[in-house]
């Protein structure tokens, strides 16, 4: 982890304040290209903030962040987006009123669906291509983050950030998930993942950077901290170690 | 088994609501006047959907309350009146045609002239007080007046008169029913418009990011598109359809005051709420539905005729609280 030579995305020193309130107190850590870096942490450790602070949706006060050399620190979401940047929020920004098929339009290119990628996310969410033109709200919460992230996907992206995607799934969704974020992974796609399934994080981080009120307190490798019992109770507390 | 049935029953009664009022009204009206009000209900319905639309849309997108709205309505009226005047030999010529080619210069100016200034006041003003309710309420309050004021020193203090064209004068008999042929043409180009909104809205890129981005502008940025240039669009627009409404409304009334607007003003507001904000299918609705209790109220009980509304949009949020067709979840 420490290597970031081959960094797709590098924080350096991110302050962001939400009102009156600073939440990231100088955050510093890198995404690897082609790996998967799981952002870990106790509730209200920052993690939803230093994604969406990667996306432009708060602005950072203070330091650097960079996606494949250039600063982004300072653009609007639109322009980060169209770096090749998809964002997943943990609520899922699935557009309940319009269709399937029109929300993973939205994601696309002008010229609309390309054949291979379509078939791609359909071949990995196979709910999805059955209820392609029924209202998105009408699809239960599992299907509705397969949407999701099938939206993120349906084009080429550089770099997705998911925000806690199995949050409230059972657990046969969690594996349908978990599946496609291993498909994903053996694609080489750069993943930032926020989850709170230490089951989940194991399966699919290479990388790992831990966060506690507002700050990285610990990076390295994912495989590492899985084996360390006592590194993962002293990093996460209880709750994180007792999901094993 | 019964909670489905209840589901579907939620679901499909705010469409169901409409048709049951124009029903319901039938056997205490009578039939002749029953369908000369109904026609009455629609036109003046579909009216105030082509000026409520387009502030639904401002609203749902980007919590943009605009009340000089109704200026827009003014001018569009007053660049009506202008365009008109000097094409009055078409407009008094008895013939359909030329009655037509006339209307359709001054739908054009007025939707240019309203979409234009709405181009002006977007960057001038609404820039200034994004995210700020009640600076947003102050400063369009204001911009109304001045803009009302500017019509008053441009075109004058009086209410100047909009014949209607010839061959749109009179009424058309059905029965015992009679109905305004004005109200008839009016019905269909406030079809026309509502149409093409509709395919526009659901049927090109640009429209399903507009409704998108009324559902969660942050996501719709998120997915790559500048949502602050939309709303510069559909600011334009919907001034350019309040333009449009102007000019039908003051021809319907045959007379263009300064303050034509406000007068449309409670009801549009009515209608918003009634359909729910941000709903363009909603507003259309809340429209026809307002447009009709208007009508059948003011046959029945005259003085009651805006307390009527009031009452139905009153009912309506205790059994819907965020309107018929609520979308806008950010606000």
């Amino acid at each position: 982890m420490t290597d970031a030579g081959d960094a797709l995305l590098r924080l350096e020193g991110v302050y962001t304040n939400i009102g009156r309130y600073r939440i990231l107190h100088g955050v510093d850590f890198v995404a690897r290209r082609g790996r998967v870096t799981m952002l870990l942490g106790r509730n209200g450790a920052g993690k939803t903030t230093t994604l969406r602070t990667i996306m432009g949706l708060w602005k950072a006060r203070l330091g650097k962040i960079i996606f494949d050399g250039q600063s982004i620190a300072a653009k609007e979401t639109p322009h980060i987006a169209r770096l090749g940047i998809a964002y997943v929020p943990e609520n899922m920004g699935i557009f309940g009123k319009l269709t399937v098929r029109e929300n993973m339009l939205l994601a696309t290119e002008r010229r609309g669906f390309a054949q291979q990628h379509l078939d791609r996310v359909l071949e990995s969410f196979p709910a999805l291509k059955v209820k392609w033109e029924s209202p998105a709200g009408s699809l239960s919460g599992g299907q509705k983050q397969m949407l999701a992230i099938g939206r993120a996907i349906i084009e080429q992206r550089r770099l997705l950030l998911i925000d806690e995607p199995t949050k409230g799934l059972s657990p046969a969704m969690v594996d349908q998930l978990v599946a496609a974020l291993l498909r994903l992974k053996r694609e080489h796609t750069t993943i930032l993942l926020v989850e709170q399934n230490f089951r989940v994080a194991e399966a699919v981080g290479d990388d790992v950077a831990v966060m506690d009120e507002g700050r990285i307190i610990h990076t390295g490798d994912m495989a590492a901290l899985s084996t360390n019992h006592a590194l993962q109770h002293r990093l996460l507390g209880l709750s994180m170690a007792d999901s094993l | 088994m019964s909670r489905d049935w209840l589901k579907q029953l939620q679901r499909w009664a705010p469409y169901a609501l409409t048709p049951l009022v124009v029903i319901a009204a039938l056997p205490v009206i009578g039939l002749g006047p029953w369908v000369t009000l109904t026609v009455a209900g629609l036109t003046m319905g579909i009216m105030l959907f082509m000026v409520a639309s387009g502030l639904t849309l401002i609203f749902g997108l980007m919590d943009v309350l605009n009340f000089a709205h109704a200026a827009f309505v003014a001018v569009g009226a007053y660049v009506a009146v202008s365009v008109l005047q000097p094409l009055a030999g078409w407009t008094n010529e008895m013939s359909l045609a030329l009655n037509l080619a006339a209307l359709l210069v001054a739908l054009i100016a007025a939707a240019v002239a309203s979409g234009a200034l709405g181009f002006v006041f977007e960057r001038v003003i609404i820039r200034q007080v994004y995210g700020a309710p009640l600076r947003q309420i102050l400063i369009t309050i204001g911009a109304l007046t001045v803009i009302e004021q500017l019509i008053i020193v441009i075109w004058g203090p009086q209410a100047i008169p909009l014949p209607k064209p010839a061959m749109l004068r009179g009424s058309v008999f059905i029965g015992s029913s009679s109905i305004e042929t004005y109200r008839l043409f009016a019905l269909c180009v406030g079809l026309a418009v509502a149409a093409a909104m509709h395919l526009f809205l659901t049927r090109t890129r640009l429209g399903l990011v507009v409704r998108a981005g009324v559902e969660d502008r942050e996501m719709i940025q998120s997915l790559g598109y500048n949502i602050r240039r939309v709303f510069v669009g559909v600011f334009m627009a919907g001034t350019a359809l309040a333009g449009m409404g102007g000019m039908m409304w003051g021809q319907y009334q045959a007379v263009v005051g300064s303050q034509i607007g406000d007068s449309m003003t409670i009801l549009v507001f009515i209608i918003l709420i009634i359909g729910g904000l941000g709903s363009v299918g909603g507003c259309f609705i809340g429209a026809i539905l307002v447009g009709l209790t208007s009508n059948y109220v003011g046959f029945l009980a005259p003085k009651m005729a805006l307390g009527s509304n009031i009452l139905l949009m009153a009912l309506i949020l205790l059994w819907q609280p965020r309107g018929l067709f609520p979308i806008a979840e950010h606000h």
